[in-house]
């Protein structure tokens, strides 16, 4: 499973991170996903918990916010944010778009303590 | 401020910034070099082996052809693949769903990239794991059969989305397992709007002379921004 490489990348920086800190331990973790990322949010929390075992993380709240499609529409010439993944067209002007702006993204953005 | 107060640690990294950096690092290899590399992405038996041995026989004789192959355990691919007279090698990736670019880096490791101009990377079967990994490559293809279902791009919107490119492949099977090419070619539009889609067939040799123009077309992009650049 895919999501479980990506929880132990998460945790693996997360850690880092918390130590270069001087955090003992971590109450949540907030990450960003892009609808594009590949990762399913669902499948992403249930692995975080069983990577995060035994690290200053286990027990910490995982926090994802879903960043939607964003893409270039040249006919209006702005960056439109697609309501469906799955449909590359400008919400305003309905012309097809595919330059992609955002919807990639897999990042780790800030860790909290208690 | 005491200790016991809440604390918020920024860290805005992206969770596969190591990849993405050792993918940077191979890009800037491939170019120096004058590589052109293709990821060819598909679901497991969509016929990427067979698309790439008859492309790789193909365009041996204008260019020098590598590829690596990711396969599972055997060597079959790769194999089946070095019948073509290209440089071949296989990456066993045991139980990985898709290639990073550090196995990609190791494998390359003692090839000499001056004297390749054209390098396929076969990634591992499966449409949803290798889309999130840049393995340095200058374009990435996605292929879909004919002998799945035409609403594979909506399930798999991140992976057709990203594509430079997609193949339609076995189409000598089109009319035996009632494949809509309209509605694939719709769906596959839904999601990425500029992609060119070339319709192929290994057996029949379809499609063959437009796949290999748009890798010429990718090699020529190559040389014209090391000149640019230089
Ligand atoms: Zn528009």
């Amino acid at each position: 499973m895919h999501e479980l490489s990506i929880a132990y990348n998460i945790v693996n920086i997360a850690t880092k991170a918390a130590q270069e800190a001087g955090a003992e331990q971590i109450s949540a973790v907030h990450v960003r996903i892009g609808a594009l990322s590949g990762v399913v949010a669902d499948a992403l929390r249930f692995s975080f918990a069983i990577a995060a075992e035994g690290t200053p993380l286990a027990n910490a709240e995982l926090i994802i916010e879903e960043v939607p499609v964003v893409v270039f529409c040249p006919e209006c010439r702005a960056e439109v944010t697609l309501p469906n993944p799955r449909l590359f067209r400008c919400p305003s002007c309905h012309r097809p778009c595919g330059q992609i702006v955002h919807g990639r993204e897999l990042e780790l953005v800030a860790l909290e303590t208690p | 401020m005491s200790y016991e107060t809440k604390r918020l640690i920024e860290i805005r990294q992206g969770v596969l910034s190591k990849n993405d950096q050792l993918a940077a690092e191979l890009r800037s290899r491939f170019h120096a070099a004058g590589v052109t590399v293709v990821n060819l992405l598909s679901s497991p038996g969509a016929g990427k082996t067979s698309l790439l041995e008859a492309t790789m026989r193909a365009m041996l004789a204008e260019c020098r052809v590598a590829a690596l192959v990711g396969d599972l355990a055997t060597d079959n691919d790769a194999r089946r693949l070095a019948r073509s007279g290209g440089l071949v090698r296989q990456i066993q990736t045991g139980d990985m769903c898709h290639l990073e670019a550090d196995i990609v880096a190791r494998h390359l490791a003692d090839w000499d990239l001056n004297q390749i101009d054209l390098l396929f990377i076969e990634n591992v079967g499966n449409l949803v794991c290798p889309a999130g990994y840049d393995l340095g490559e200058a374009a990435r293809v996605v292929l879909l059969s004919t002998t799945e279902g035409e609403d594979k791009p909506l399930k798999y919107p991140a992976t057709f989305a990203t594509a430079d490119a997609i193949l339609l492949t076995k189409m000598d099977l089109a009319g035996p397992v009632g494949f809509d090419r309209a509605m694939a070619e719709e769906n596959i539009r839904a999601v990425n709007p500029l992609a060119p889609i070339i319709a192929t067939s290994a057996r029949s040799e379809t499609g063959l002379q437009e796949w290999m123009a748009w890798l010429r077309e990718q090699m020529q992009a190559r040389h014209k921004g090391t000149k640019t650049i230089a």
